[in-house]
């Protein structure tokens, strides 16, 4: 089945400042968006939009022709958002801090041995499997930026909101997402990341997508 | 269900592991008490007539001190959103969130009660109820300080404002766990308190859970 995310005429306001206005877009199964612009062009708050925080100051976001805002419940089980903060606690090892948000998104569907199978393959994924019991506070920033994108694959949903995702992360970590998202992609899900400078990913979905040309 | 469980018992883990508001909450209250006796002077019939208002009050200002954390870590670090953006309600995380807050202080207070009401000379006839009125008491001042934690939680220096917002709010609670142990002292039947005491907490447990969801939410947006 394919699904579809758009966006109609949608505008932004941040502190009764209009950051970008009459934004629209579509994006099916398998696409990806990605959303470039200077600093406060308003992609952190599309991608806030997008996830339901916020609501947009007009027009509306649809899933499948329906308004998200409609079934917010509905909305947030087919979404995963990964914002600037690694919400990440020091106390907590990487193992606990994983499963953590594994139960805070999963519902009465998953099985606890399905559960256990993608928090591992989540750790193999981001190469944090010889991490697992140590605590968080011992990571790097590198390392914690890859725990919360491992979150990506503990659970599954649809549409992943990335909010510059590549940030402090090194070359093979580069891969393992680069690749992790065309996975997904192939598999039939779809992705919203903001990018700052070129991108590397390489995939034929790519729906380029320019907010400076929306800035008042 | 699940869920609940998975956040207090994270809430739990990171205070055991940190181990702070829990034991500065015991030291401020314990401090505190101590201090009156040498404030007041050491008479045991003084220190008995001012022990229900003595330990009430500064039960309920160490209280006020651990609200501030309540909320403001995760916030700062992106938990909170993505507690927002889980398929499962917001409310019963906060729910969560706020009994984890009550068994790291509210419990400590309540064990320390009965020595600190020792030492202020307290008559054993009012013992079982200042317990009673503490059990019935500190769930009211987490759930009620909630709600000025997720109010102030974007703001700066937020402490001065949560206590500014939350102490009016705890004066029915103060007047009620006052007069039931006072009850107790001349006698009479403390239930009367009690029950108030109590119809304070169930009111404040769904009441202060929505208006913390939503304060929350309104804080991401």
């Amino acid at each position: 089945m394919t699904n579809y995310f758009q966006a109609k005429n949608i505008s932004c306001n941040r502190g009764g400042k209009c950051v970008f206005k009459g934004l629209s877009f579509s994006l099916q199964s398998g696409g990806a968006l990605i959303l470039r612009g200077p600093n406060g062009s308003g992609k952190s708050s599309l991608l806030r939009m997008m996830a339901g925080l916020s609501t947009p100051a007009a027009g509306e976001l649809f899933w499948n022709k329906e308004n998200i805002s409609q079934d917010p419940f509905f909305h947030r089980d087919r979404i995963h958002y990964l914002g600037h903060f690694d919400a990440v606690k020091p106390a907590l090892t990487v193992r606990e801090n994983l499963a953590v948000w594994q139960k805070l998104r999963s519902n009465s569907l998953s099985g606890k041995q399905e559960e256990k199978k993608a928090l591992e393959r989540a750790l193999k994924a981001f190469n944090m499997t010889h991490l697992v019991d140590l605590p968080a506070r011992l990571l790097s920033s590198g390392e914690s930026r890859r725990l919360a994108l491992a979150r990506l694959l503990a659970n599954n949903a649809a549409l992943w909101l990335l909010d510059e995702p590549a940030s402090g992360l090194d070359d093979s970590s580069r891969q393992a997402l680069e690749k992790i998202v065309s996975e997904h992609q192939v598999a039939g899900g779809m992705v919203v990341i903001s990018v700052h400078g070129p991108s590397n990913l390489k995939n034929t979905h790519t729906l380029n997508l320019s907010l400076k040309a929306y800035l008042k | 269900m699940k869920v609940f469980l998975a956040l207090l018992v994270r809430d739990l883990r990171l205070a055991v592991r940190q181990s702070s508001d829990g034991v500065t909450v015991l030291s401020f209250y314990i401090i505190t008490i101590v201090l009156f006796p040498l404030g007041l002077g050491p008479n045991p019939q003084t220190l008995s007539s001012f022990a229900p208002g003595l330990l009430c009050v500064a039960a309920l200002l160490a209280a006020i001190l651990s609200l501030e954390g309540l909320f403001r870590s995760d916030y700062e670090d992106g938990s909170l959103d993505l507690m927002a953006v889980s398929p499962n309600d917001l409310a019963i995380q906060v729910f969560a969130k706020i009994t984890a807050h009550w068994i790291t202080t509210g419990l400590p207070l309540i064990a320390a009660t009965p020595f600190l009401a020792l030492l202020l000379n307290l008559p054993v006839q009012a013992y079982f109820t200042l317990i009673l009125a503490m059990v019935l008491a500190t769930p009211s001042l987490s759930l009620i300080g909630a709600v000025g934690a997720s109010l102030t939680v974007g703001a700066r220096r937020s402490g001065v404002l949560i206590s500014v917002l939350v102490l009016p709010l705890y004066i029915p609670v103060l007047i009620f766990a006052v007069s039931a142990i006072d009850a107790a002292l001349l006698t009479h039947s403390p239930k009367p308190h009690l029950m108030l005491l109590g119809a304070i907490f169930a009111a404040a447990l769904p009441l202060c859970t929505i208006a913390s969801t939503i304060a929350l939410r309104q804080a991401l947006e």
